[in-house]
């Protein structure tokens, strides 16, 4: 057993390393699973270490908690299906949230609410942060999961009661800072924190749940590093605070990338102005094309260069490993194929990439969107499949549009655009797409799967 | 534990912050997923929390506490890990050799 301060320091020391060198080999996807593999190292030396702390009792208890745990994380882990990734991430963003606000309560618990004003702070930050978290994780992966739905839920008063809760659980928090030793004290705290985490994510449509997950990723680090000021530990402050970071820099890149400010995201309601906004549009007399498989495999089979476009829709429809077969067959014919992925194409930040390397798609295929929308003009097919919004050229053209100024897929400026849609339901943040009306686009109606399959068939034959 | 002056945790805090941006912004937006649930087994990091409240607690509030907070933490580690370990196995350079998709 270690009691030497120092030894142990040097061993958290070691984790620490581990942990900013798997971010680090994250840089390239060339030797990102070591990166992973390093980290778990780290992890392991972190809770070695732990368990070796002298005076730590109670051994049957955290076996059977550690063997529980392992055991649903591990399944959890195996079972789900790439899709579901969002849900997956937003459930252990609760999880560790939650574990977080434990520690903190427990702590208050043990010494009975008797701190200093600097422990106060941190158990109070770390039971509020991490509350939040949960709560509001549990609200996104059930959203994402579409056990509520994934609209926007309103009700009038909503940013006052939320203002009234926080500021609640805000004052609580002060107070303890000042010296309530009050066990009531935390655990309202925490309740009020549980409130406010629903009423923050609930409003927020599913569209918008990029910005949420990676933001909750962010408090869930955060409460993690305060734990750390909690139970003076380095290696919680620093692993904490880089989850922190990251989860930051994410949700500042996901709000770029719709050009939205994070304010507007968390409380603007997003899919409540579309009413409005399609007002607008005045019937001019375009219409929609509809095409057949066969045209499309002609056109496809004698094109040069054809950019893929997938979207949510692809995934939806388990389409992507047929779509990477279609991409085959035309490069057997000498066509050029690529893919052009939106910043926030899928459900959460790099989804989509996520999604195409499970179909094997190698990652040199893959364009993000500023390398690919140079290329549209020399494009003679761009492929939508299951993608809407982030084609929508209303986000160039039409100040009124709710999207206006999202960086889009210059798909219109191809050739020739086709896109693969169920029918001419507007997408998930709910606007009429322009791009369908234009005079280059057919539309190939169906579903994803079943229209891919088509066209490898077709296209063999052509 | 050891206890370290509040400066000087805050100092390691802000120079985790620096870090942190510096070493994320080298990360590609195709690694953003395997990023997120990557830095999601990071912050099951907060076992450690959970090993101390358990380890040390002597009454059954404490325990019953600990005892959800380590199931939780366990899972988050447990489960980010393995998560992200599979993601990134799927990311190769080439495809692999065609199955019977010729002709």
């Amino acid at each position: 057993m270690i009691s030497d301060p120092d030894v142990l320091g040097l061993l958290y020391l070691v984790s620490i390393v581990c942990f900013v060198l798997a971010l680090r080999f994250l840089s390239s996807p060339k030797h990102a699973r070591r990166g992973n593999w390093l980290g778990g190292v780290g992890m392991i030396v972190a809770i070695a270490t732990t368990l070796a702390v002298d005076g730590i009792s109670n051994w049957a208890l955290i076996v059977v908690a550690a063997a529980i745990g392992s055991v649903v994380g591990l399944v959890g882990a195996r079972k789900v299906k790439m899709t579901a990734m969002p849900q997956m991430v937003a459930l252990f963003n609760g999880v560790g949230g939650g574990a977080a606000a434990l520690v903190a309560l427990a702590e208050f618990h043990e010494h009975d609410g008797v701190l200093a004003w600097d422990e106060g702070l941190s158990i109070s930050l770390s039971a509020l942060i991490g509350s939040i978290s949960f709560a509001g994780s549990l609200v996104a992966f059930a959203k994402l999961q579409e056990l509520v739905s994934g609209r926007p839920i309103v009700f009038a008063g909503q940013n006052v009661v939320n203002v009234v809760v926080l500021g609640g659980a805000a004052a609580l928090g002060v107070a303890i800072v000042a010296g309530l030793e009050a066990q009531w004290a935390i655990v309202a705290v925490i309740l009020l924190a549980l409130v406010f985490g629903v009423m923050f994510v609930l409003p927020i449509g599913g569209a918008d749940m990029p910005v949420v997950i990676s933001l909750l990723n962010a408090f869930t680090g955060l409460a993690a590093s305060a734990t750390g000021f909690v139970l003076d530990s380095t290696v919680l402050i620093v692993a904490g605070m880089l989850v922190g970071a990251s989860g930051t820099l994410l949700t500042l890149l996901m709000a770029k990338a719709m050009n939205r400010s994070i304010a507007n995201v968390l409380f603007g309601a997003f899919g409540q102005v579309q009413a409005g906004a399609g007002q607008a549009r005045v019937d001019d007399g375009r219409t929609v094309r509809a095409t057949s498989a066969d045209d499309v495999a002609v056109q496809l089979s004698f094109a040069r260069k054809v950019v893929v476009v997938p979207g949510y829709g692809m995934a939806v429809a388990q389409a992507q490993h047929d779509v990477r077969q279609l991409a085959d067959v035309l490069e057997e014919k000498g066509v050029e194929v690529k893919y052009a992925i939106h910043p926030v194409a899928g459900r959460m930040p790099g989804h989509m990439n996520v999604l195409l390397a499970e179909a094997n798609v190698p990652y040199t295929q893959l364009f993000e969107m500023d390398e690919i929308n140079p290329e549209f003009p020399q494009t003679d097919v761009a492929l939508v499949i299951g993608a809407n919004d982030v084609t929508n050229p209303a986000a160039r053209s039409d100040p009124g549009s709710p999207i206006y100024g999202m960086p889009i897929l210059d798909v219109d400026k191809a050739a020739s655009t086709v896109v693969m849609k169920r029918s001419m339901n507007p997408g998930f943040a709910g606007i009429d797409n322009d791009l369908y009306l234009d005079p280059k686009t057919t539309m190939l109606f169906g579903d994803a799967k079943e229209s891919v399959l088509k066209l490898i068939t077709a296209v063999k034959s052509a | 534990m050891t206890h370290t002056p509040l400066v000087i945790e805050l100092t390691i805090l802000v120079l985790a912050i620096f870090l942190g941006f510096e070493v994320i912004s080298k990360v590609p937006t195709m690694l953003h997923t395997p990023l997120m649930s990557g830095t999601n087994f990071i912050h099951g990091i907060v076992i450690v929390g959970a090993i101390v409240v358990l380890g040390f607690a002597d009454d059954g509030v404490t325990k019953t506490i600990g005892f959800v907070a380590m199931v939780l933490a366990t899972a988050n580690v447990v489960g980010g890990w393995f998560v992200t370990d599979r993601m990134l196995e799927m990311f190769k350079r080439r495809p692999e050799p065609k199955k019977g998709d010729g002709k």
